[in-house]
């Protein structure tokens, strides 16, 4: 079943008195459950792509659906305000950053996305459930500042599933962490995967944790080169 | 966790920066509480000092207003006399309800203090003055033996400073005649409290003052229009008719000048106090532009980062108004002193007067205006685009 199509997608930067295409009439179609690697060189346009993928960046061009929804059509945008909503419904995000607050627990920082949303059903137990699944349950006390890198991108991703999103982009979620640190957070993507059905868009230089995605779509200039 | 714990932990991150701004929206409401409450202290105070002499009017020789409302209220130097014979036809006047004459006299005297003072006299009629002054109470002895007896009544604060009691031996400075002290006044909280007594007819006769008066205390009948006699009272020659409200609006006049300049003060702490803050809470959204990001990537729409940002300036705004209005408490003797020490009159009792309406008012002024100051960061704050935000390292 699709829950992300996206017909002919293109994104034209102006950068002084030159336009430069950061994504050329891309199409694609994402199934529910799927796990999709995006790799490309610096520069290629991968980030732009799942930017505009996860509704937090228009496209200049084409048509986005999201469950359903028209995001993108023919040159008209959602409201920022719609927008917000669905990527509260629909989407969580991990960065290579891991963007904790310092001065929150590792629970507070969980529980963050809470606060804006009158009806989250995010709640001590989920955050329990998810810590408990992302092996930082006896870190739920703790100060980012006492963690290590590894459990500090667990954290952020916990605080991405906290809404029960449909779809994780992460954005090269292990750019910052070693080689131990990067074969742990690649196995724990794919139990969420299999787990919670999530489906999942990251992109990576790693082509090891590539390779354990379903599809590996490889961006160059702009255009998927699959 | 809501948006008020948000915004509370945001502000621990920093916490000296946090520290400091709250200090120096304390200083500002500190300066504001005190002057308010100065404002308002001061003017009872001058009314309490204007009633405690007990008379409507008061008759001196021709001489400066100024001078004169001085002479009343604290003794003076120059002093003008007008002669004794005028007292019989003032009293004797029909709207007058009650009369007194009395004679100031001032002595420097070289035992007072380290570098030595002067002291100021009042000879004043035992069987007049009392009546004027109902609320003066004896701490011990009572009024003179005799119009003409050697003896002195002491205010509650000259007892204190020359460590009097009923009995002992008083050498008047300037005459080097010993009186005896018999009566120290209750405290009064006005100006009467730091003077010494005598017997009018003693006075004239221990600093040769004979047949001259320095004033004369007049209050009137219930039913006499006091303007109306004061004009009757400037055809006598010689004489300066000063009514109570022109002593307080002589004083009040003296110490405008004084109190515009504080007030000034004042505003400029408190505009640097609001600029504090709204450079505190700018530099704040600037330092978390990609945070604010992230929030908005989570779902926080521009009026939750618009009050998450506004929620901090209040946080900030209220505690150091809170902490400035308890430091105007605990230091409010020592504001006292400093003020005191620039103006040209300060009456008697408290000068600064912090009443619940005035900590109200002061607090709500101040947090209401630090919260318009933390409007500009917060729109800033709201209109931050998430990708933008993300974007400007994570490209």
């Amino acid at each position: 079943m699709t829950l992300i199509s996206a017909e002919h997608l293109s994104k034209i930067y102006r950068r002084g008195n030159e336009d430069v295409k950061a994504l050329n009439d891309v199409s694609l179609q994402i199934e529910r459950g799927e796990t999709v690697a995006v790799v490309g060189p610096s520069g290629s346009g991968k980030t732009t792509f799942v930017n505009i993928l996860g509704c937090l960046d228009n496209p200049t061009a084409g048509t986005l659906t999201v469950d359903g929804t028209a995001i993108f059509k023919d040159g008209n945008t959602l409201s920022e305000k719609k927008l917000t909503l669905i990527r509260r419904k629909l989407f969580g995000y991990v960065f290579q950053k891991f963007f904790l607050i310092p001065t929150l627990t590792v629970r507070e920082n969980i529980l963050l996305p809470s606060v804006f949303d009158a009806d989250f059903a995010a709640d001590d137990k989920r955050a329990a459930e998810l810590a408990e699944m992302l092996g930082v349950a006896h870190r739920l006390n703790h100060l980012p500042a006492e963690l290590s890198g590894g459990e500090m991108q667990r954290v952020a991703i916990a605080r991405a599933l906290i809404g029960k999103p449909q779809v994780l982009v992460a954005d090269e979620p292990t750019g910052n962490l070693d080689s131990k640190r990067t074969e742990e957070i690649k196995e724990l993507l794919l139990n969420l995967n299999k787990q919670e059905r999530l489906t999942i868009i990251v992109v990576t230089h790693n082509l090891e944790f590539a390779k354990t995605a379903d599809r590996i779509l490889t961006i160059s200039d702009g255009r998927i080169a699959e | 966790m809501n948006l008020l714990t948000l915004a509370f932990k945001n502000l621990e991150r920093r916490k000296l920066r946090t520290a400091f701004t709250i200090v120096g929206i304390a200083l500002s409401s500190w300066v504001l509480v005190t002057l308010l409450g100065f404002n308002q202290g001061y003017k009872n105070a001058l009314n309490r000092d204007i009633e405690g002499m007990g008379f409507q009017i008061v008759l001196t020789a021709k001489g400066c207003p100024y001078e004169a409302a001085t002479l009343m209220l604290k003794g003076g130097t120059g002093l003008r006399y007008m002669p004794e014979s005028l007292y019989p036809e003032i009293q004797n006047a029909p709207e007058v309800a009650q009369t007194t004459p009395m004679i100031m006299h001032a002595e420097f005297d070289p035992y007072k203090g380290e570098n030595g003072g002067t002291t100021v006299f009042l000879g004043i009629d035992a069987a007049t003055y009392p009546a004027m002054k109902p609320y003066f109470k004896f701490l011990s002895g009572g009024w003179f033996s005799a119009p003409n007896a050697r003896e002195i009544v002491m205010g509650y604060e000259a007892a204190e400073l020359e460590q009097r009691e009923v009995g002992d031996a008083y050498l008047l400075p300037g005459s080097e005649q010993e009186f005896t002290v018999a009566g120290i006044l209750q405290r009064t909280g006005t100006q009467d409290d730091g003077m010494i007594f005598l017997p009018l007819q003693t006075l004239q006769e221990t600093f040769n003052k004979k047949g001259v008066l320095t004033m004369i205390g007049i209050r009137l009948k219930n039913d006499v229009n006091t303007a109306d006699f004061e004009g009757q009272l400037y055809k006598i020659p010689d004489v300066q008719v000063v009514s109570m409200a022109q002593v307080r609006n002589t004083i009040v006049s003296l110490v405008t000048s004084a109190k515009i300049i504080v007030m000034s003060v004042a505003a400029i702490a408190f505009l640097i106090a609001v600029f504090g803050v709204l450079n505190t809470v700018l530099m704040s959204v600037f330092e978390r532009y990609q945070e604010i990001g992230i929030l908005k990537s989570m779902g926080a729409l521009p009026k939750h980062i618009f009050m998450l940002i506004w929620t901090e300036t209040v946080l900030l705004c209220a505690s150091g108004s809170l902490a400035g209005i308890a430091f105007s408490y605990l230091f409010a003797s020592v504001s006292e002193r400093l003020i005191r020490a620039f103006l040209p009159f300060a009456p008697h009792g408290n000068l600064i007067e912090l009443t619940p309406n005035l900590l109200i008012f002061s607090f709500l002024a101040i947090t209401l205006t630090g919260i318009f100051g933390g409007l500009l960061p917060a729109i800033k704050a709201a209109k931050i685009r998430p990708l933008e935000a993300i974007r400007s390292e994570n490209t």
